[in-house]
């Protein structure tokens, strides 16, 4: 039997644009460098020390714009805070203002505790305006004695253990938001939190890889292999568990072959080929493991190392952002009569169009260089690291 | 009867300075300050929301319940509870229920509070489902049909199901969609911030964002004709009675008795959203 498509008329315009796409992208992006300054923080990986405040500084700025994406799609943004003031239980957006709240709190007290001695020290140490910018930064808690910067340390510790939950909640809920959509066969599935998980830490260490690979050069210094190294390691596992959980979740989906299956099927052999098949499968999955491979030898040659590690990181965000597009737009390509497909509208100039959302991508590093102009992300972790406290 | 002089918007949906019923007064105040007192008390379990509510002040009930929210129908205690029956077996796909939600309502153009498909079984196998075109098939540029190469060809008509377990209003981050208390779903269009996840979650394609307004659209039953005692807008323009809405609380209306008289089913019963939109005549291949 066959069918001549139809879709329901309301189907042909596509609610969400590509700010949802952007917005888990952008909070993956954070939970994933927040789980790499952890792993230095909380779990001692003293290899990751040189990253270790990059990502923490990283994943706030991310965190403060992400969202930024949310307000940009939302049709009535002056209403926003309706969000907070009254709440839905029921709903899984009500929460992200609650728990978006929560972690860019433990973020920003995080980092002010990280960089108090250095902040300290900077109004010491300056006159004029510049001392004065640094005293309101510093709080006024201005002693940084051996026994204060202990006590930072030990609050830095728990705020970092109290991140990891939150980060991960964080954006575990991002793809319940997606999962809980029981009309949407696309989305409807237990794994969807987890994926976005996993592949939420895999885009942090990607993007912390890149991100000290070209600070370093810009800096005329030589990234540290060791660091560079476990970060490719971590990457590495992480992705073959992102990837199989992938697999194994359209596996189950085709081998159940249930009512929705021909709808999906087209979906990716004809309208997702090519930005899940190959951006995210080959292009984006396959080939950064064969890459990363190089990291578990000692043999090869630094160069080397390095090299494959920058490229699988650059193909690993690229391979992240095709995932959220290909579960956001994917899940919007088709109507929910299951007969037809629609065109995902894209424009350049419109407030949810190309150009904004490349702004919003920019925005994030943008502050994060006036955030190396403020606070010395860069230096050499020598004072008031962890490391002196323990 | 004075909340029926309240009573009488044009656009079927609640509040909203937009909100061309506004200058009606709006038609559902009744469910709406229900509704938002019983969000404002969950709100307030929260003790950050609790907070925000001394700093963002809301416009909590604007005036006490019209009271009789049975839209004329007595003071019954128990609000009196509604249902409607789609007969594809009467629909002659003429149209006339689509131009009259779109004026009653004043739908956007491009966008359907209600349509109607039609199921065309050829005898080759092929099946081709499209839409009857607002005008009727008199007059439109649909290709004709052979009927010698058709083996069987019926009409659905579509609208909100107004679901018991409605997943629109379960999704909902601002409980602007919510259930009156005679069972309809309906948009609070003063406080949809117009996320558009309700639309997502719907799994009949029934919702939309309103480019006019920015809030979530979708058909009410005519909750605002209704509570006047009259029909929804496409029951009375139907010319053969294919769309029939009455109270199912009543074993005597006419919808209870059919009801009960023959089988009917709803759409995608198999998600658990149990709709009260029934239909009759229909097979599993109608999603
Ligand atoms: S679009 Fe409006 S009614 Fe729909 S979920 Fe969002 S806030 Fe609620």
């Amino acid at each position: 039997m066959s069918e001549i498509p139809f879709v329901f008329p309301n189907d042909v315009h596509p609610p969400w644009s590509i700010m949802i796409v952007l917005y888990p992208y952008i909070t993956g992006l954070v939970a994933g460098a927040f789980v790499v300054s952890a792993l230095y923080h909380v779990f001692h990986r003293e290899a990751l020390k040189p990253v270790a405040r990059l990502a923490l500084v990283t994943s706030l700025c991310f965190c403060a714009f992400a969202t930024l994406p949310l307000l940009l799609h939302l049709h009535r943004p002056e209403r926003c805070f309706n969000v907070l003031v009254t709440p839905s239980v029921t709903s899984a957006i009500a929460g992200f203002g609650f728990i978006y709240s929560a972690y860019m709190l433990v973020l920003v007290v995080e980092v002010w505790l990280v960089f108090r001695p250095a902040i300290v020290e900077q109004a010491n140490s300056l006159t004029g305006a510049k001392a004065l910018f640094y005293r309101v930064l510093a709080l006024g808690v201005t002693d940084i004695t051996d026994r204060s910067r202990a006590i930072d340390s030990r609050l830095i510790r728990v705020l970092a253990i109290m991140g990891i939950p939150i980060a991960c909640v964080l954006h575990g809920y991002v793809g319940f938001l997606f999962g809980a959509v029981k009309a949407n066969p696309w989305w409807s599935t237990a794994l969807m939190p987890v994926i976005f998980l996993i592949s939420a830490i895999v885009s942090g260490i990607a993007a912390l890889i890149l991100l000290y690979q070209f600070i370093s050069w810009r800096r005329g210094e030589t990234a540290d292999r060791e660091c560079v190294g476990a970060l490719a390691r971590y990457l590495w596992m992480f992705l073959v568990l992102a990837a199989s959980l992938e697999g194994l979740e359209l596996l189950q989906m085709a081998y159940e072959a249930g009512g929705e299956w021909p709808i999906l099927r087209a979906l990716l052999t004809e309208h997702l080929a090519v930005s899940y098949g190959l951006v995210q499968v080959l292009i984006g999955s396959l080939v950064p493991l064969l890459l990363l491979l190089t990291s578990f030898t000692r043999r090869l040659p630094a160069r080397l190392v390095m090299f494959s590690s920058g490229l699988a990181s650059l193909l690993i965000l690229v391979q992240v952002f095709a995932m959220r597009w290909n579960v956001v737009v994917g899940g919007q390509l088709f109507s929910k009569s299951f007969r037809g497909f629609v065109e995902f509208p894209l424009h350049w100039m419109s407030r949810e169009g190309l150009l904004a959302a490349a702004v919003i991508l920019t925005l994030p590093l943008a502050a994060l260089w006036v955030a190396g102009k403020i606070l010395p992300i860069w230096q050499p972790a020598e004072a008031g690291t962890l490391a002196d406290a323990r | 009867m004075v909340e029926l002089e309240v009573i009488g918007g044009a656009n079927g949906q609640c509040g909203g300075s937009s909100d061309p019923c506004e200058s009606a007064g709006c038609q559902c105040d009744s469910a709406e300050s229900d509704s938002r007192r019983q969000f404002l008390q969950q709100a307030s379990t929260f003790a950050l929301g609790a907070v925000s509510l001394t700093l963002f002040p809301v416009s909590v009930a604007e005036g006490e319940p019209a009271g009789g929210a049975g839209g004329g129908l007595g003071t019954d205690a128990q609000p009196p509870m509604y249902g409607f029956l789609v007969d594809t077996e009467k629909c002659i796909g003429s149209g006339k229920c689509l131009t009259a939600c779109r004026v009653e309502n004043d739908v956007p153009e491009g966008y359907q509070r209600t349509w109607v498909e039609r199921y065309v079984h050829f005898k080759d196998g092929t099946v081709q489902v499209d839409l009857v075109p607002e005008t009727g098939y008199a007059g439109s540029d649909q290709p004709p049909i052979d009927p010698e190469q058709v083996e069987r060809a019926y009409f659905v008509p579509k609208l909100c199901n107004h679901c018991e377990d409605a997943p629109c209003n379960q999704v909902c981050p601002v409980h602007a969609s919510f259930t009156s208390p005679e069972g309809f779903e309906l948009i609070d269009t003063e406080r949809c911030i117009g996320c558009a996840y309700c639309v997502q979650a719907c799994p009949y394609g029934t919702r939309f964002i309103n480019p006019d307004t920015g809030t979530a659209d979708k058909c009410t039953w005519c909750y605002h004709r209704v509570m006047r005692d009259e029909d929804p807008a496409c029951v009375e323009a139907c010319p053969v009675g294919a769309r029939l809405f009455g109270r199912v609380d009543d074993p005597d209306s006419e919808i209870s008795q059919r009801i009960a008289a023959i089988p009917t089913s709803v759409l995608k019963a198999h998600l658990g959203t149990h709709p009260k939109t029934r239909y009759l005549g229909i097979s599993d291949e109608v999603t």
